[in-house]
């Protein structure tokens, strides 16, 4: 006999309330408080955690489900990069700087933001709060692990990417990104998804991944276009968790508002500063570019940030703080770096280089009032000095920012031939920064940042003494192969040579 | 304002003079010649005269700079701290106020064959 079964399905709202919002309960063997106990402390007021929305209803099952299928695509793409020479399709190796950077400084910051978001899905009553982050958390580490996968293929040819571990942790311009990462993770729940799920995620990750990612199909590295369109579904989820929260803040009580405006006057800030390099990827480590940072900046910062800090205006929030400042530095920050990084290139995991005639003409076409003034006569000189066979090196080790860790390359916001000397004095100790931004992030929470890692004092600090020889043994830097002028380097050399293989008949 | 935190929250700064066994790190820049990226740090000892520093490593590092052999070294202008001051070249650092982590900065007006005038 037949029995018709009739099988029940679930609806996806049911479905999303038995799978997050039923799996809450009121605790009895301990006070709430005590299960959640850092979620008081910042000062954030909130009355009802149902009110947190979660509009993509996104449950663990299906979210299994859905990343497990990208896995699958995103290596089969791997393997056939990898298996047909992948690496030779790019437009040329000087690209691969960008790259090395990404992986040193970025792929690390996806690992921090999957334990920040672990951590916060485990500090936040709410439900929907919890699955939500516990989601983001999976992702992070997901792209950080796909990143390293895509990454790893070049490592098999090229230098700079064998020990990206000890780079992140102790080589000196990745203590930008750490420190970011850090001073996020070592703030309260809701500080933490301002700093991640909102500036970062929300304002400011456009201009990384966008950019980057475009940077990549330009030049022809597949690996990474394909890991771009892996984590870009999550981005989508990740905007909107982080605009979720600051909105869920500022309706639960009026008093969250001057708190969330300094967390986010501070977080615009840092995240400006942390970003600050993707300029000088898009502006000189593009061999083919596809926008300069000035236009980037245009689309997704004043177009974009204009609009969303419109509408956040109606919950009393006004645009960030250093946002004329930053508008100030666009036109040379990308400048500021390159002439940093190529002058210190013999302290760094990438090759730098003097750019091309060509490469000059396009700078001064992209940035109309600033190049030609003041920075080509720079480079003009650098050529001069390496055409004489005297590369300039800079062993004056750099000045580095209290707050942001970056060495203090930027100048005054209304005089670009003047650098930007900031100091303050706590408790009897001088400190220094880049900017009035970066000061005043100090002067609200001193005791933050004067315990700052900073690379450059540290090397004349046990154990290194001031040893350059033992930092780059410490640093797992290779002298003469990760390091240095790209011209005359292995990374050139070799890529010259498989390519002519591969298009030529020699 | 104060780090918000659930206890006590005691920090301690990680570059303090007593680390650098028995020298100091002093910041020194040269005013409108950014061929050089950023403000030069420096680790010398306290004692060493105000005048070893700027023959010694100070010298040495703005050689790059087209301007470089044209500084009368006498009679640049200094700031310490961001403000106005006179060195005592035969003087150590230590007489000369120079302590650790000091930003001193210099100016060569007329100098400037890398720098759009300001």
């Amino acid at each position: 006999m037949d029995m018709k079964v009739t099988k029940k399905k679930l609806g996806l709202k049911e479905k999303y309330k038995l799978m997050t919002r039923d799996l809450g309960w009121e605790p009895t063997y301990h006070s709430k408080d005590e299960v959640f106990p850092y979620v008081g402390y910042e000062g954030i007021k909130i009355h009802d955690w149902d009110k947190w929305e979660d509009p993509f209803r996104l449950t663990m099952d299906s979210y299994w489900k859905y990343q497990a299928e990208k896995e699958r695509k995103f290596y089969a793409i791997i393997d056939a990069h990898a298996q047909n020479n992948g690496h030779l399709n790019l437009t040329d190796a000087r690209y691969l700087s960008a790259l090395k950077i990404f992986l040193q400084a970025i792929s690390p910051g996806e690992y921090a933001a999957h334990k920040g978001f672990a951590r916060v899905g485990r500090e936040f009553p709410g439900v929907g709060t919890q699955v939500a982050c516990q989601m983001q958390a999976i992702d992070e580490i997901r792209h950080a692990q796909t990143q390293i996968h895509a990454m790893s293929n070049y490592n098999r040819y090229y230098n700079g990417f064998h020990a990206f571990a000890d780079t992140r942790d102790r080589i000196w311009y990745t203590s930008v990104a750490r420190s970011f990462f850090d001073d996020s993770m070592s703030a309260g729940p809701f500080e933490f998804m301002i700093a991640i799920g909102f500036s970062f995620e929300y304002v400011l990750t456009n201009l990384l991944f966008v950019p980057f990612m475009s940077g990549a199909a330009y030049n022809g590295d597949m690996a990474t276009v394909t890991f771009g369109f892996s984590a870009q579904s999550d981005e989508a989820r990740h905007m909107t968790l982080g605009l979720e929260c600051i909105k869920f803040m500022l309706e639960q009580d009026p008093d969250n508002l001057p708190i969330v405006q300094e967390w986010i006057d501070k977080w615009f800030w840092r995240g400006f500063r942390v970003l600050g390099l993707v300029s000088t990827m898009m502006d000189y480590m593009l061999p083919k570019r596809v926008m300069s940072w000035r236009e980037a900046w245009n689309i997704y910062g004043i177009e974009n940030g204009g609009a969303l800090f419109k509408d956040l205006a109606r919950y009393g929030i006004k645009p960030p703080r250093g946002w004329d400042d930053a508008e100030k530095a666009i036109d040379h920050m990308s400048h500021q770096f390159m002439l940093g990084l190529y002058q210190w290139s013999f302290g760094t995991a990438f090759h730098s280089w003097i750019p091309s005639e060509d490469d000059m003409n396009w700078l001064s076409a992209k940035y109309p009032d600033t190049f030609d003034t003041y920075y080509r006569p720079r480079w003009k000189h650098i050529k001069k000095l390496a055409d004489a066979g005297t590369q300039f090196k800079n062993y004056g080790l750099a000045k580095l920012c209290q707050t942001c860790q970056l060495p203090c390359v930027f100048t005054e916001p209304d005089d670009p031939t003047l650098t930007c000397h900031r100091e303050t004095v706590h408790e009897g100790e001088t400190y220094h920064f880049c900017s009035d931004g970066c000061q005043h992030i100090f002067e609200n929470e001193p005791e933050k940042y004067v315990q700052a890692w900073l690379p450059m004092p540290q090397l004349f600090q046990d154990p290194i003494n001031g040893d350059l020889g033992e930092w780059m043994k410490w640093v797992s830097l290779l002298d003469g192969k990760d390091n240095g002028d790209y011209a005359g380097s292995e990374d050139q050399k070799n890529f010259e040579a498989w390519r002519g293989l591969a298009t030529t008949n020699q | 304002m104060a780090v918000a935190a659930i206890k006590d929250y005691i920090a301690t700064p990680r570059d303090r003079v007593e680390n650098f066994h028995g020298k100091q790190l002093v910041y020194a820049s040269w005013d409108r010649h950014l061929l050089f990226a950023a403000p030069f740090l420096l680790c010398v000892p306290p004692g060493m005269p105000f005048g070893e520093l700027v023959s010694g490593p100070l010298s040495m590092l703005v050689q790059a700079d087209p301007d470089a052999a044209a500084i009368d070294w006498h009679s640049v202008e200094w700031l310490k701290a961001n403000q106005p001051w006179v060195p005592d070249f035969a003087a150590s650092l230590e007489a000369n106020g120079i302590t650790h982590k000091t930003q001193l900065r210099f100016r060569t007006p007329g100098l400037n064959s890398l720098s759009a005038a300001a």
